[in-house]
């Protein structure tokens, strides 16, 4: 299925505040979440249940680095990475 | 030579794709069949 | 290292907690009578759910997190309580999209729609010009969609959509569809006829061509700003996937509520095999979401049946349930409009008369004039 491209991931900044964005509604599922931004309408998935977790709390760590290094196991920090950088695209994170 | 190359260029984006789409992934919702 | 991921399509197929699109039809009454209309309306429903039921499952619908709903009918503004509805569901949380007629969308409305930052609006046309729209939607039909717009803009309302169903006579207007959405900043969707409702007794007339099919599809597949509503994946066996989900959500993604709270797989299935329950049904509409026999059966795996051999059915997926399904062809038989020519195959084997007919038909009595829009 055709995705829009995902934008090059070296912008992600690991070590700024970020938070979930507050127009963002998120929607447990049995295996992630949806999460509909009800600004642009986009609806992003969420495809672990980890990584909900990590947006969710993200607003109680000083970095992004410091979210994974207590949520996520270490060599899982790449795809993760990638993945926030993805998610700040589509708004459903931004700076805190 | 250069052939080699370009297909190994192809298949380490091809995986990043991959690694991405496992984790994030968006969703067309225009109606999903619906009328509006 | 590697994470297990079936893809989302595979997920979707096997249900969610919670519609991602619910359409919840507000009424059949309408103050028209399109010839294609899917949900027969025009004449109102004395079940109709009363105010209170329905900002009762409105409340439902935000306890869910269903993040939007689209709201139709007949035609929603019809209904004396509409804005009542819509701002309750905007206070919950639940977000709108609504597709109107037009005729009833004056100054005033559009100014007061224009306030919201959480309701969308669609406007119906099947022609880019009167002659054509109004062959399908009736006379003066055309002007007032076309008035609801310049009221749209008029109020600084927002971008908006204009929702077209694809027929035999306006698929030679795709360039001018294109030109008339620009000329007023809206959106463009493009929508599938399917043989339901009152479009069962025109689909054979106004159903496009093999050669339109795949003229929409050329042009459809390099216009990624234009909408389909998912509706053309059928099309996805002619190359390059169209963009969006490409698969029935029907019971898994989607589903239809209907006026007098029947809740139904999809829109275009209204019909009692394919009704899951009612929300005035105790445990109301998340238990027949959830727990409904149809909509089980609907999230089991499914075989590609008559389509197993075929190389294209991974991107079309068998096609359409309801346009099988009013067409009289099986369910895991081939799409009536598949590209290969399948779908005449098996149509040719069932008797039109053997056709399902509707199990409910709102239409009017008498033929609707438009008129003087009110």
């Amino acid at each position: 299925m055709p995705a829009s491209s995902p934008d090059v991931v070296t912008d992600f900044d690991l070590d700024q505040a970020w938070r979930k964005h507050p127009q963002v509604a998120l929607r447990e599922e049995a295996f992630g979440a949806l999460a509909y931004h009800y600004g642009n309408r986009r609806l992003i998935f969420l495809k672990s249940p980890e990584l909900v977790v990590v947006v969710r709390d993200l607003e109680n760590y000083p970095s992004a680095r410091a979210a994974l290094d207590a949520l996520i196991p270490v060599d899982a920090h790449g795809s993760y990475e990638r993945a926030l950088a993805r998610l700040v695209e589509s708004e459903v994170i931004c700076g805190a | 030579m250069d052939q080699v190359t370009a297909s190994t260029e192809e298949t380490v984006e091809e995986n990043s794709d991959v690694v991405e789409d496992l984790l994030v992934e968006e969703v067309s919702i225009d109606g999903m069949c619906g009328v509006y | 290292m590697a994470l297990e991921s079936p893809s989302l399509t595979d997920r979707f197929k096997l249900g969610l907690e919670a519609p991602i699109c619910l359409t919840w039809e507000l009424t059949y009454a309408c103050n028209l009578a399109c010839v294609h209309c899917l949900s027969s309306s025009g004449r109102r429903d004395p079940r109709e759910l009363s105010t209170s039921e329905a900002k009762a499952l409105i409340d439902e619908m935000a306890e869910l997190k269903i993040f939007y709903v689209n709201i139709g009918g007949g035609e929603p503004m019809i209904r004396s309580d509409f804005f009542e509805i819509i701002d309750h569901c905007v206070d919950r949380g639940v977000g709108v999209k609504f597709s109107t007629n037009g005729t009833r969308l004056d100054a005033e409305k559009a100014e007061r729609l224009a306030k919201s930052d959480y309701v969308d609006v669609q406007i119906s046309l099947d022609g880019a010009d009167a002659v054509t729209n109004d062959a399908v939607r009736g006379e003066g039909s055309y002007d007032a969609a076309i008035q609801a717009m310049e009221n749209l803009v008029a109020a600084n309302f927002g971008q908006f959509k204009i929702s077209v169903v694809m027929t035999r006579h306006n698929i030679p207007q795709l360039d001018a569809f294109e030109a008339l959405a620009d000329h007023y900043g809206a959106q463009l969707r493009l929508t599938r006829l399917r043989p339901s409702g009152r479009g069962a007794d025109t689909w054979d007339e106004l159903h496009p061509t093999a050669g339109q099919q795949r003229e929409l599809y050329d042009w459809l597949i390099t216009r990624t700003n234009v909408l389909t509503g998912d509706s053309f994946f059928h099309l996805s066996a002619f190359g390059d996937a169209l963009d969006g989900l490409n698969l029935c959500g029907a019971g898994r993604v989607v589903c239809l509520i209907d006026p007098v709270g029947d809740v139904y797989a999809c829109p275009f299935v209204i019909h009692d095999e394919f009704l899951a329950g009612n929300v005035r049904d105790p445990g109301a509409f998340t238990s027949v979401w959830r727990d409904s026999d149809l909509f089980r059966s609907l999230r089991e795996p499914s075989s590609a049946g008559a389509c197993a051999s075929c190389g294209s059915y991974d991107a079309c997926q068998g096609g359409c349930m309801a346009a099988k399904f009013f067409t009289g062809i099986p369910l895991d038989g081939p799409d009536p409009e598949c590209v290969y020519g399948h779908g005449e195959t098996a149509m040719a084997k069932v008797a039109v008369e053997l056709r399902p007919g509707p199990s409910v038909d709102h239409s009017a009595r008498v033929p609707v004039r438009l008129g003087v829009s009110s």
